[in-house]
């Protein structure tokens, strides 16, 4: 049984995409939108993280639940530039860029919580499927609202000017 | 029938004397009528048909004329509307339009200075600049933000201009800040924009209900109507959800006193009890309804109690309202502003919906659902897409919406952009914020005082890279920071049509002449569409009327065959009566527009706004049922701290519409709330040391404004602003700041993209 492996990676994957989450929020605090709801996904990877971090002491593991907030100098370099480019159009293309690292962590932990579902039915650990039935969807919820975001910026950074 | 001339007392009591009446029965006509002083019936010329344009509750009324100027405003007892009534606004606003400083010649900024010149100069300006940003970047770098107080006629004319002309998706409205959530929510549940209710469901319902909605100040006349139903023979209960003890607060029967930003979590407590007490109508659920097991697990652990911690209100009376909407026979609620600019937005403004899905109580007299409108004309901005929206409440994500359209307008498809969601007004801000909207075009609206974080919009809207053009009646705080700004006639001086609230449309008549070289809104679009020379695919110009009439038939030939289908509606009609497009209720025998294939939205996540996919919708709803959808409670992203501890909200009063453009100089309203106030809670007063009539700071993360403490009307920890009021007559960002949006956050619903208005956080302290 390697069940605490999914466990371990599927937090290692959300936690990692909270830490995306914050940063490109910070990064691109100028777009109000994208700081507010980066903020609201990562409190809801957060929460995931919880839940996963409860199942994992039943496997006799660990994981770490908090993500590294700021970014140290490299997020206070990330802020520093978003002020900076908060009046220049290349802002689109620097937001279409993190979008698309956001997206990746968002479909790593997607994909995480897909084998770690598929694992917890071969298991027959029903407290461990629910949990990855009712995380799963947020994650995917997150996946989705990186697509969006695309979307609606691609038009006007890519084409516009 | 009798007439009451209103003076003074119309100041003192804005509602004016009752009329009782019981359920089912007639309102009885009461026709309000003002003239200017020294003026009587006989001394009148003329009198021309028209509805108030100062809020949206489209009272229907004759505007006097009286050498060449109008002389007062008569209401119309015929009229479904308001059987005579009219609000203080509308009794005394009218005076603006004789103000002497109105714009009555183009300006164009020349060193700097706005200096007069002709309508050549003006127009050939805003043609070159426009003509160099489409070759230069493209139509993505031009943008148009209207209104929600123009005519169809204008709107539609718009609407053509900016996505078939021109080609942009950057079209919105100040309709984003009043009614966003509205059209988000109606499209969310039935697929479609609409309202389903009546005005005249008052007249027969049991319990109303009034979300975040004081009805008192921004509908007056619907307020009338209700207290006569209240005063009358089986009144209806009334139940308000304000965090204020407004005037609906004082009468309702129970009062839920929400603390901003959890609507959501008092609305899902709703839900719970009524389905845990078995207040839902089944046999309606399940032929009408998809989504029932999701929303009945999305609110399964939401208990009174829950929500009460969340919301600050007793447990109690969150059971008491669940057991008034859940016992009642007929249920009529409205839905504003407490639910539209606050924290999850569409997903708390859909609960509303749900309810009354739950309870099968739709398209029945007494059994209606209106999702109010702020703005006299918001509906017509969001009919006729000058929202962005696609014409007719077409879907930009179905294919075959898009070609009709283009068959339509005689253009290429691809020339019409639907490639997402229009770009909403505060997006279309942070693009001219980085720079690549190089020109915006602002019609009929403020924004240099009615949008967020004013500090921010002053700073985008004075960029030397961004041509802004301002087109209005009066030198407003925007004009004032525009290149060019194009005199504009208003309501009275030009003719069109325009729809209320609960679809009621009205035909507005010319009754005077626009002053000086001012022209109605309608000729400088045309006008523009003539020098920008837009063609269709023919070669032949793409805007083929002229006037209003030629205008209003091609929106009948867009707009036929879709819900809002204006093709059986003639300005002969309107002139014997208002008429409701779609019948006086939607959805009788649960019938929607939420077809696939007829749909005007596929609908988004409500926690993201992510868009559905057609085929996720199809699959979720294949036959057209209306979307019973569900939404978890989260904290706001600002909540009080340490810094600043109290709960900021800002709102309306009924002497005042809007930035105060007009009703600040109509004399009676301007005396009666002449500046800006704060409410405060007594308790918040107390421990802060601060007197009745004290001025005070107000401070969050986005500036300051200073204002006179009024005590007692707001509920502990929150703190009420007027957003009335800007500099035009008084104050200065700098030295004594009074527009409420100094302090308001940048943030906005993900759904409806409606600005948060009613979320954020504050502290008071004395001026000393």
């Amino acid at each position: 049984m390697k069940v605490d492996l999914a466990i371990e990676r599927t937090a290692e994957a959300e936690r990692e995409l909270a830490e995306e989450l914050l940063q490109v929020g910070a990064r691109h605090s100028a777009e109000h939108d994208v700081f507010h709801i980066t903020r609201t996904r990562a409190q809801v990877a957060q929460a995931n993280l919880e839940r996963l971090s409860r199942a994992a002491a039943r496997y006799g593991t660990a994981v770490d639940r908090e993500p590294s907030a700021g970014g140290g100098v490299i997020g206070t370099v990330r802020e520093k530039t978003s002020e900076l480019l908060g009046r220049r159009p290349e802002a689109g293309l620097l937001l279409l860029a993190d979008l698309e690292q956001l997206h990746l962590r968002a479909a790593r932990a997607s994909l995480a919580w897909t084998a770690l579902a598929q694992a917890a039915q071969a298991a027959k650990d029903r407290e461990l499927l629910s949990i990855a039935s009712e995380c799963h969807p947020e994650t995917l919820r997150t996946l989705r609202w990186t697509t969006q975001k695309v979307k609606e910026a691609a038009p006007q950074a890519l084409a516009s000017g | 029938m009798h007439r009451v001339e209103a003076r003074a007392e119309r100041i003192a009591d804005p509602w004016g004397a009752r009329t009782p009446y019981g359920r089912g029965d007639d309102w009885p006509e009461r026709v309000d009528l003002q003239l200017a002083d020294g003026v009587t019936d006989d001394d009148v010329e003329s009198w021309h048909r028209s509805a108030s344009i100062l809020h949206s509750n489209g009272d229907a009324l004759d505007i006097a004329v009286k050498d060449g100027r109008i002389a007062g405003v008569r209401g119309r007892g015929d009229d479904r509307v308001n059987h005579g009534r009219l609000g203080p606004k509308d009794l005394f606003g009218w005076q603006a339009n004789n103000s002497p400083d109105r714009l009555t010649r183009p300006l164009v900024r020349r060193s700097g200075r706005l200096e007069e010149t002709t309508w050549d100069e003006a127009m050939d300006r805003v043609v070159a600049r426009s003509k160099e940003l489409l070759a230069d970047k493209g139509p993505g770098a031009l943008a148009f933000y209207t209104s929600g107080q123009l005519f169809l006629e204008e709107y539609y004319t718009l609407a053509v201009i900016a996505r078939a002309g021109i080609g942009t998706n950057h079209v919105d409205g100040n309709t984003r800040l009043c009614t966003a959530t509205a059209a988000e929510a109606l499209k969310e549940t039935f697929g479609c924009d609409g309202q389903p209710g009546s005005y005249t469901d008052v007249d027969h319902a049991d319990t109303i209900v009034n979300y975040g909605h004081n009805v008192a100040e921004t509908q007056a006349v619907l307020w009338q109507r209700i207290l006569d139903r209240r005063a009358g023979p089986d009144p209806p209960v009334l139940v308000c959800v304000d965090p204020r003890k407004t005037p609906v607060a004082e009468e309702a029967d129970i009062h839920l006193a929400p603390l901003p930003g959890t609507n959501l979590a008092l609305m899902n407590a709703v839900i719970r009890e009524l389905i845990e007490r078995d207040w839902i109508d089944r046999a309606y659920v399940e032929r009408h309804t998809v989504g029932f097991d999701e929303l009945a697990r999305q609110v399964r652990d939401c208990r009174p109690e829950w929500a009460a911690r969340i919301c600050d209100v007793p447990a109690s009376d969150i059971r008491a309202a669940a057991e008034a909407i859940g016992t009642t026979e007929r249920l009529f609620s409205t839905v504003l502003q407490g639910f539209y600019q606050s924290h999850q937005a569409t997903a708390a403004s859909v609960q509303v919906n749900n309810v009354h899905l739950l309870r099968g109580m739709l398209g029945r007299p007494g059994c209606g659902l209106l999702q109010m409108n702020g703005q006299p004309t918001a509906q017509n901005t969001r009919e006729t897409g000058a929202n962005g929206d696609l014409p007719g409440f077409r879907n930009w994500a179905n294919e075959s919406h898009v070609e009709e359209l283009a068959r339509i307008w005689n253009v290429d498809p691809l020339q019409i952009p639907h490639w997402g969601d229009p770009t909403h007004a505060m997006q279309i801000l942070r693009y001219c914020e980085e720079g690549s909207i190089g020109l915006l075009w602002i019609s009929c609206t403020n924004p240099a005082v009615s949008l967020p974080e004013l500090g921010r919009i002053r700073e985008v809207l004075a960029r030397d890279e961004l041509f802004v053009v301002a087109q209005d009646i009066f030198r407003t705080e925007t004009a004032e920071l525009a290149d060019v700004v194009l005199p504009a006639a208003t309501w009275g001086e030009k003719e069109g049509t325009f729809t209320n609230a609960d679809r009621t449309v009205h035909l507005s008549e010319k009754a005077v002449d626009p002053p000086g070289e001012a022209r109605p809104d309608l000729d400088i679009l045309l006008d523009y569409a003539r020098r920008m020379g837009f063609t269709d695919r023919d070669g032949q110009p793409l805007v083929k009327w002229s006037d209003p009439p030629s205008t209003f038939a091609a929106w009948q030939e867009c707009s036929r065959g879709r819900p809002c289908d204006y093709s059986g509606i003639t300005y002969d009609e309107l002139r014997r009566g208002g008429t409701q497009w779609g019948g006086e209720r939607l959805y009788a025998d649960g019938r929607f527009w939420s077809h696939p294939d007829v749909c005007e939205s596929y609908g988004k996540d409500l926690m993201t706004g992510a868009s559905l996919e057609p085929v996720e919708y199809r699959s979720l709803n294949p036959n057209g049922k209306a979307v019973l959808k569900a939404g978890a409670y989260v904290p706001p992203n600002e909540t009080p701290d340490d810094d600043h501890p109290l709960h900021l909200t800002t709102g309306r009063t009924i002497w005042h519409f809007h930035t105060r453009t007009k009703t600040g100089r109509a004399p009676e309203l301007r005396a009666a709330a002449p500046d800006v106030w704060v409410e405060l809670a007594r308790e918040d007063a107390e421990r802060l040391g601060i007197d009745e009539g004290e001025m005070v700071a107000i401070e969050s993360p986005r500036g300051r404004v200073e204002a006179e403490a009024r005590i007692g009307t707001s509920r502990p920890g929150v703190v009420f602003l007027p957003f009335h009021y800007g500099y035009w007559d008084g104050g200065a960002p700098d030295e004594r700041p009074r527009a409420a949006n100094e302090v308001t956050i940048t943030n906005w619903d993900p759904a409806s993209k409606q600005p948060l208005y009613k979320v954020g956080s504050c502290r008071v302290e004395k001026v000393t």
